[in-house]
């Protein structure tokens, strides 16, 4: 049984995934979080998207078994101000109107030992799909959740992120980092 | 170097007329930026921006060791109340170019931008991303610049005044390549 939930977290999906088979996992997701880093001159913009949704099948005695699922809304994306929402929605740059959702589905994940493990996925956006590895940490934390924390690196020009005058990357740099922390109870 | 009575020292001066040229260089970027439509050269923009403040923050640090070290001559002859009034503006002065770019740091921080000093030096985030905070802050840091906008016309009215009105000298003491009153130079 899988859990595909909605954009709004509740008690529901900690019950859901309660009572959810083994391996099936609710995210947390009022605790987790899709971040990114920008460059720019000047400084760097950190900014979140929002609305999201994952159906993570994570199994860490078995990782070739496990499967992550992400669709993100990109229109949800928290930014400096609302002047940089508004452009980021244009087409020059996710062109929301169009490509509302970016989309990663895990191909492989493996070991690469103790704690640490490697997804390898399809990252789509903007009707660019690319190859993605993302190296991921994973504890527990407090309350006896796992707390998988990774980051990897794209190039929004590969995207066809910030085109025509924001193509130039002297201002707005092609390579931004991507935060994922996701917070899983514990099952069974 | 140290300058004869009455005379500020050439450190003095240079400092003085960076941060000056600075000031008002940053305050008309500052206005000037703010209307512009979001694109590559706004962002550009407000990187410069940034980086001018953080250096007038640096100029007025070093202003104020250098100052200890080297007292400002006395003031010129002149009514108490223009006195306490030169003294309170200075003083403010000081106080703002410590405080505008604090505040336009804090701002940036709350906004998510990450200020890196000339592209090279990373600054810490003083506060999270917040927007009503950022909010505040904006309304913080425009608020500070019309009050420095004000003093420096002051400031400035003042030096001129003194300098063609009651022809004091009091502008050239601070003039880069004046040549200075004998009198003073040699008491």
């Amino acid at each position: 049984m899988k859990i595909l939930h909605p954009f709004v977290p509740s008690l529901a999906v900690m019950l859901l995934a309660a009572s959810a088979g083994a391996g099936a996992q609710g995210v947390l997701i009022d605790r987790s979080e899709i971040r990114f880093v920008a460059k720019q001159t000047g400084g760097s913009v950190e900014g979140r998207f929002r609305k999201w949704k994952a159906n993570v099948d994570f199994r860490p005695q078995d990782p070739a078994k496990s499967k992550a699922v992400f669709e993100i809304e990109l229109a949800s994306i928290d930014l400096a101000s609302e002047e940089t929402e508004v452009e980021a929605r244009r087409p020059a740059w996710f062109d929301t109107a169009k490509f509302p959702v970016a989309t990663f589905e895990s191909t492989t994940v493996r070991g690469t030992g103790g704690d640490r493990y490697q997804i390898d996925g399809r990252l789509s956006m903007k009707g660019v799909t690319r190859d993605v590895s993302i190296p991921v940490a994973l504890r527990k934390d407090a309350g006896g959740n796992s707390v998988a924390e990774g980051e990897f690196k794209v190039k929004r020009l590969d995207f066809r992120i910030g085109e025509g005058m924001w193509a130039d990357t002297s201002t707005v740099a092609d390579e931004v980092a991507i935060r994922v922390r996701m917070v899983l109870p514990p099952v069974q | 170097m140290s300058a004869p009575a009455g005379t500020y020292t050439r450190t003095a001066i240079a400092l003085h007329w960076i941060a000056a040229i600075l000031i008002v260089c940053n305050l008309a970027l500052g206005i000037s930026m703010i209307n512009f439509a979001l694109s590559p050269l706004k962002i550009r923009l407000y990187g410069w921006h940034k980086w001018i403040g953080i250096t007038v923050f640096l100029t007025a640090a070093v202003r104020i060791l250098w100052r200890f070290a080297h007292p400002a001559p006395s003031p010129v002859a002149m009514p108490a109340w223009q006195r306490s009034a030169a003294r309170a503006t200075h003083a403010a002065l000081y106080v703002l170019m410590f405080a505008i770019p604090l505040s336009g740091w804090v701002y940036s921080s709350a906004t998510g931008v990450s200020v890196i000093y000339l592209g090279l030096f990373p600054l810490p985030d003083l506060v999270g991303k917040d927007k009503v905070l950022a909010g505040v802050l904006w309304a913080a840091h425009a608020t500070l610049n019309f009050i420095l906008f004000v003093l420096v016309i002051v400031h400035v009215g003042a030096a001129l005044r003194h300098q063609y009105v009651e022809r004091d000298d009091t502008l050239r003491r601070m003039l880069p390549f004046a040549r200075r009153n004998p009198a003073q130079v040699i008491r």
